[in-house]
C-alpha cells in the first residue's frame, strides 16, 4: 500500500497500510513514544483503502480491511481516518488474538496488581482508567488499557494493552483539564460515536507496557446516580465477563478455565457514581480492601 | 518474490522458513489469513528457524485450531445424535470428513460448517430430525430456498439456535443442474468407517469429491486451501495404495470426472509438488499441460502482499465460469433476471 506504519501495543504488533498519508501521519504522532522494533515481523495487518479508486480524492472515504473484516461496515470520512486505524486495529485483535483470553475491559495497575472495570460504552470505564492513570488521586497508577484487557491462560495474569485512549464527549475537557495539551489527538467532531480525542498514555505506562499484573478487584462502573456500590457474585461476574470477552467462546476450554479462575481470584462489584471524583474515590477504597 | 509464491513455497518445501528475511514474514502471515490456511502453515512449518514472534503466533494458530477441530467433531456427533433414531444414513464431506478420518490434511485445517452427504430419498426424513434437534433455517428468502430445493445438490443451509454451527446437507456433490453429475448411490454404498464409527467417502472418491468441489463448483475462492487438501489426500493415499492415480483416474471416470481430476493433479503438482505417475495401461494416463492450466494458477495466487485480490477480470471470469458450469443458459437466465428484480 501507498503508505504504512508499524506500532506494538502491548504483545501486538500491527502492520498498518493506507491509501492516504493523513492517517498514518495522525498515527505517528499519537504513537511516536512507543517502542519501534522495526525487524519484528506483524502479527495483525490492518488496511484503509477507498472503496472505488475515485474516492481516494472524491469525497475520500475510508474503509477499514485487513486480516479480519466486519461485512457492511460503514466507510468514514478521510477527516476520521485516524478513528478508522483505530477501529481496524481494534478489529484485528478483537477477531484475531488467540494468545489471551480478551476482555471488553479498562484496567489500571498499582504495586503489580490490578483493576480491571468493565462495562458499555458509556458506563464511564475508559474515563476513570484514564483518569487515575493521570494520578488524577495522589495515587501511583499506572493505566493498563481503556478498551481491551487481556487475560494469560497459563498465569492468570492480567497484561496491559495500552493503545491511545480514545475519550469520548464530555470525559475529553475533563481529561484534557488535566494533561499537557500535547499528550492529546485532535479532536474528531461527530463521529459515529460522538466526538472523539485521543490521549496519549504517560511515559511510564507505555514503558511498563510489558509487566503483567496480579488481577485484584474486578469493577462494573456505571456514570450516573448516586455514589454506591454493590458486591456481585462469582456467577454474574463470569456471565457479565463472557459478555465482554471477544474470543471466550473460540478459546473453548482454555477460556472457560481462565475466566472460571479469574472470578474465583477476585471480589467484583457494581459501582454507581455522580462525577469522576466519588468515581475514583470508590475505586481507591475498593482496591485498598481487596489488597489487604 | 511476492508473498503468495513464497507461502506456497514454504509450503511446497521448496523454500526454508530460516531463509525468509523478518519482514518477508508480514506478507507470508497476512496472505495465509486470507486463504484461511496460517493454521495450517503453523503446523507444517512448526518451529523450524522461526522469528520468535512468528513462532509464537504459530503456536496461537495450532491450538486456536485444536480446539475448533473438537468442536467440529463434537457437531458431527449432534447431527448422528440427530439421525440416530430415524437410521438414516450419512457420509461426512469436506473438513470435519478429514478431521474424522484423522488426515493430514486436517492438521491445522480451519473447519467451517458440517458437510454431510445423504441419501435422495431420506432428505425429508433428515431434514425433518435436524429442525426436532435444534437446527433452524439461515435463508428466509422464498426464492433462494426454492432454488437450492428445486436445483442444487443439497438443502438450504440449517444453523442450530444454541451452538451457532451450520450444517450443509447435501444429497449429491455436484448440483443437480451441472453438466457432470456424480452418483451418490455409489458414493454412499462404497463409503468407509472411521475409528470413531463416522464414515467417509472412500480414499479415491475423497479426493474425487475434493477435486470436484475446487474445480468444477465455485470460482476458486479458497482454492489453495482446497488444492492443499487435495495435494495431502493423494499423498496420504499413496501411502496405502503405490497405484492410487490409477485407482483415482478409474473412480473418476466412473463419475464424469477425468478432465476434473487430472487438473487437479497437474495443478497440485505445480504448485505444491504433488507426485504423478503417468500409465499406458489398462487406459493411458498423462500429464500434459493445458493451455488453461496457467489460468488457474493466476487466479489462485492472485492476491498481493497485503492480502488483497489482485486481476480482478480474471476473478470475474472464474466467477462467471462457475455458473455457466453449474446452470443450463436458461436457468441462469431466469436466476439472473429474478436476482436483478430484487435488487
Amino acid at each position: 500500500m501507498r503508505h504504512s506504519t508499524r506500532i506494538a501495543v502491548g504483545p501486538v504488533q500491527f502492520r498498518i497500510g493506507s491509501d492516504w498519508r493523513a492517517p498514518i501521519a495522525a498515527l505517528g504522532r499519537l504513537y511516536a513514544g512507543y517502542p519501534q522494533d522495526e525487524a519484528r515481523p506483524a502479527d495483525a495487518t490492518v488496511r484503509l483503502f477507498a472503496a472505488r479508486p475515485w474516492r481516494r480524492w472524491l469525497r475520500p472515504s475510508v474503509q477499514i480491511g485487513g486480516d479480519f473484516v466486519v461485512p457492511d461496515a460503514l466507510p468514514l470520512p478521510l477527516s476520521m481516518g485516524l478513528l478508522a486505524a483505530e477501529m481496524g486495529m481494534n478489529l484485528q485483535v478483537a477477531l484475531g488474538w488467540r494468545r489471551h483470553l480478551l476482555l471488553h475491559a479498562s484496567a489500571v495497575a498499582r504495586g503489580g496488581r490490578a483493576v480491571i472495570m468493565s462495562g458499555e460504552s458509556g458506563s464511564g470505564k475508559s474515563t476513570l482508567a484514564a483518569l487515575l492513570g493521570e494520578g488524577g488521586d495522589g495515587g501511583e497508577w499506572r493505566l493498563m488499557g481503556d478498551e481491551f484487557t487481556l487475560i494469560d491462560p497459563v498465569s492468570g495474569d492480567a497484561l496491559a494493552f495500552p493503545r491511545a485512549v480514545s475519550l469520548k464527549n464530555a470525559a475529553i475537557a475533563e481529561v484534557a483539564a488535566r494533561v499537557d495539551a500535547a499528550r492529546l489527538g485532535p479532536l474528531l467532531a461527530g463521529t459515529p460515536k460522538g466526538d472523539i480525542r485521543h490521549l496519549i498514555p504517560r511515559a511510564d505506562a507505555i514503558t511498563a507496557m510489558h509487566e503483567p499484573a496480579r488481577p485484584a478487584l474486578l469493577l462494573f462502573p456505571r456514570f450516573g446516580g448516586a455514589a454506591a456500590i454493590e458486591p456481585m457474585g462469582e456467577g454474574e461476574a463470569f456471565v457479565r465477563l463472557t459478555e465482554a470477552s471477544t474470543n471466550y467462546v473460540a478459546l473453548g476450554e482454555a477460556g472457560f478455565a481462565a475466566l472460571t479462575r479469574l472470578v474465583r481470584e477476585m471480589p467484583a462489584f457494581g459501582i454507581s457514581y455522580p462525577d469522576s471524583a466519588s468515581g475514583m474515590a470508590l475505586v481507591e477504597q475498593l482496591f485498598a480492601e481487596a489488597v489487604r | 518474490m511476492s508473498a503468495i509464491h513464497i507461502f506456497v513455497d514454504l509450503l511446497a518445501g521448496r523454500r526454508e522458513a530460516a531463509s525468509l528475511a523478518p519482514r518477508e514474514w508480514d506478507g507470508v502471515i497476512t496472505v495465509a489469513r486470507a486463504e484461511a490456511m496460517l493454521a495450517t502453515l503453523a503446523h507444517w512449518l512448526k518451529d523450524s528457524g522461526l522469528p520468535p514472534s512468528v513462532a509464537a503466533l504459530f503456536a496461537d494458530q495450532r491450538a486456536a485450531v485444536a480446539v475448533a477441530r473438537t468442536q467440529s467433531l463434537w457437531e458431527a456427533e449432534m447431527a448422528r445424535r440427530a439421525l440416530a433414531s430415524e437410521r438414516i444414513e450419512f457420509v461426512l464431506l469436506k473438513g470435519t470428513a478429514y478431521a474424522a478420518a484423522g488426515l493430514s490434511c486436517a492438521e491445522g485445517r480451519q473447519i467451517g460448517d458440517l458437510d454431510i452427504l445423504v441419501l435422495g430419498i431420506d432428505i425429508g426424513r433428515a431434514e425433518n430430525e435436524l429442525l426436532e434437534a435444534g437446527w433452524e433455517w439461515v435463508k428466509s428468502d422464498p426464492y433462494d430456498d426454492a432454488y437450492y430445493r428445486e436445483h442444487m445438490h443439497e438443502l438450504p443451509p440449517l444453523i442450530h439456535k444454541a451452538r451457532d454451527r451450520m450444517i450443509d446437507v447435501h444429497h449429491t456433490i455436484l448440483p443437480q443442474t451441472h453438466r457432470v453429475t456424480p452418483d451418490p448411490l455409489v458414493l454412499m454404498a462404497e463409503a468407509v468407517e472411521t475409528p470413531t464409527g463416522f464414515r467417509v467417502l472412500s480414499p479415491p472418491a475423497m479426493a474425487c469429491h475434493c477435486a470436484a468441489h475446487l474445480l468444477a463448483d465455485g470460482d476458486l475462492q479458497g482454492g489453495l486451501r482446497n488444492l492443499w487438501d487435495f495435494h495431502c489426500l493423494v499423498g496420504d493415499f499413496l501411502k496405502d495404495d503405490p497405484q492410487f492415480h490409477r485407482t483415482l483416474l478409474d473412480e473418476a471416470r466412473r463419475h464424469g470426472l477425468s478432465a476434473v481430476v487430472r487438473r487437479a493433479l497437474r495443478l497440485s503438482n505445480h504448485l505444491y509438488g504433488t507426485p504423478l505417475i503417468a500409465y499406458e495401461e489398462p487406459f493411458p494416463l498423462r500429464y500434459k499441460a493445458e493451455r488453461a492450466d496457467d489460468l488457474f494458477i493466476q487466479r489462485l495466487l492472485a492476491r498481493d502482499d497485503w492480502g488483497r485480490p489482485t486481476h480482478f477480470a480474471l476473478h470475474q471470469a472464474f466467477y462467471i465460469r462457475s455458473h455457466w458450469l453449474r446452470m443450463p443458459p436458461l436457468l441462469l437466465t431466469r436466476h439472473l433476471w429474478t436476482k436483478w428484480r430484487k435488487g
